[in-house]
């Protein structure tokens, strides 16, 4: 037995699934984070719907940074895509490009973010002060984790695991392309979270 | 989406740079809408829907959903259900 066993289907679809297997296991991976934070957002209906008294997320968040937040989240999305869609022209100097833009903004995010925790915590604010914060910070704070998920997995792309394009350049690509499903459902989430918690 | 040549790519971009477009603009929209200060049903309704068409806009162009295996369609059908139950769960458990 040789001592390298080749990784089957990571270039080529899978015969059953039709799929490279690293494709497939992010979709189920991802199926369950609509579990996990399916979960959370049944819980802040549950919630809302039995207070007696629910406030405007207006009314106590910053909508203007929430609103900057959610264009910068919007941009990361599109310089992600825009990264696999490099690798798949052949331009590796592109791709560079857009995923240090995608990682920078994930961190202007989470600048912003820390901003909008700081001044809460500044006003004695924090989860235990009312139900209403104590949903927010708990999904806004798992959010801010995938944010913080995302930012090392596109930060081992950019760096060392990016010497994969010059050995196996497809299926470089294929690992851009699951980073980026990964990444694109977290602004996915966000896109629910910023209306549910903000605006109404 | 597995087999997309770099011409096809080269198409996608232009389409990647429109849905972003429109999902900036949604989400100005959104953001005006909230400061109506209209009736809570309502205003959920359709801040709701705004969300929801950005959302189909990231899932179908960025994640390749309006081009993709069925078998990915068959686990979000049945990832579909189970959060459909999630959601209901507030109002069995409210009677």
């Amino acid at each position: 037995m040789s001592a390298e066993v080749e990784i089957p289907y990571a270039v080529k679809p899978h015969p059953v699934t039709g799929l490279f297997n690293g494709k497939f296991g992010i979709w189920l991976f991802l199926a369950s984070e609509v579990m996990l934070f399916g979960a959370l957002f049944s819980t802040y209906v549950l919630l809302r719907v039995g207070a007696e008294a629910w406030p405007h997320g207006y009314s106590l968040l910053n909508v203007p940074l929430a609103t900057l937040n959610t264009f910068v989240l919007i941009l990361s999305s599109v310089t992600m895509v825009m990264a696999w869609a490099s690798l798949k022209m052949g331009d590796f100097r592109k791709f560079r490009l857009n995923l240090g833009a995608t990682i920078l903004l994930a961190f202007v995010f989470l600048i912003v973010k820390s901003f909008e925790y700081g001044a809460k915590f500044e006003h004695h604010i924090h989860p235990a002060t009312s139900t209403f914060y104590a949903i927010y910070f708990t999904l806004t704070g798992l959010h801010g984790l995938h944010v913080i998920g995302g930012i090392l997995v596109n930060l081992y792309l950019l760096l060392p695991g990016s010497a994969l394009w010059r050995t196996e350049p497809e299926r470089f690509t294929n690992r851009i392309e699951c980073a980026g499903l990964y990444w694109h459902f977290v602004d996915l989430v966000w896109i629910f979270l910023f209306p549910v918690l903000y605006l109404l | 989406m597995n087999t997309a040549s770099a011409e096809e790519v080269r198409k996608h971009v232009r389409v990647y740079l429109m849905v972003f477009a429109a999902l900036a603009v949604l989400t100005a929209v959104t953001v005006m809408v909230s400061y109506f200060h209209l009736p809570v049903h309502t205003a959920v309704i359709v801040a709701l829907i705004i969300a929801s068409v950005k959302g189909s806009l990231v899932a179908g162009y960025f994640m390749h959903l309006i081009s993709e295996e069925k078998i990915i369609y068959w686990v979000l059908a049945l990832t579909a259900l189970f959060f459909i139950v999630l959601m209901l769960l507030p109002t069995f458990t409210s009677g």
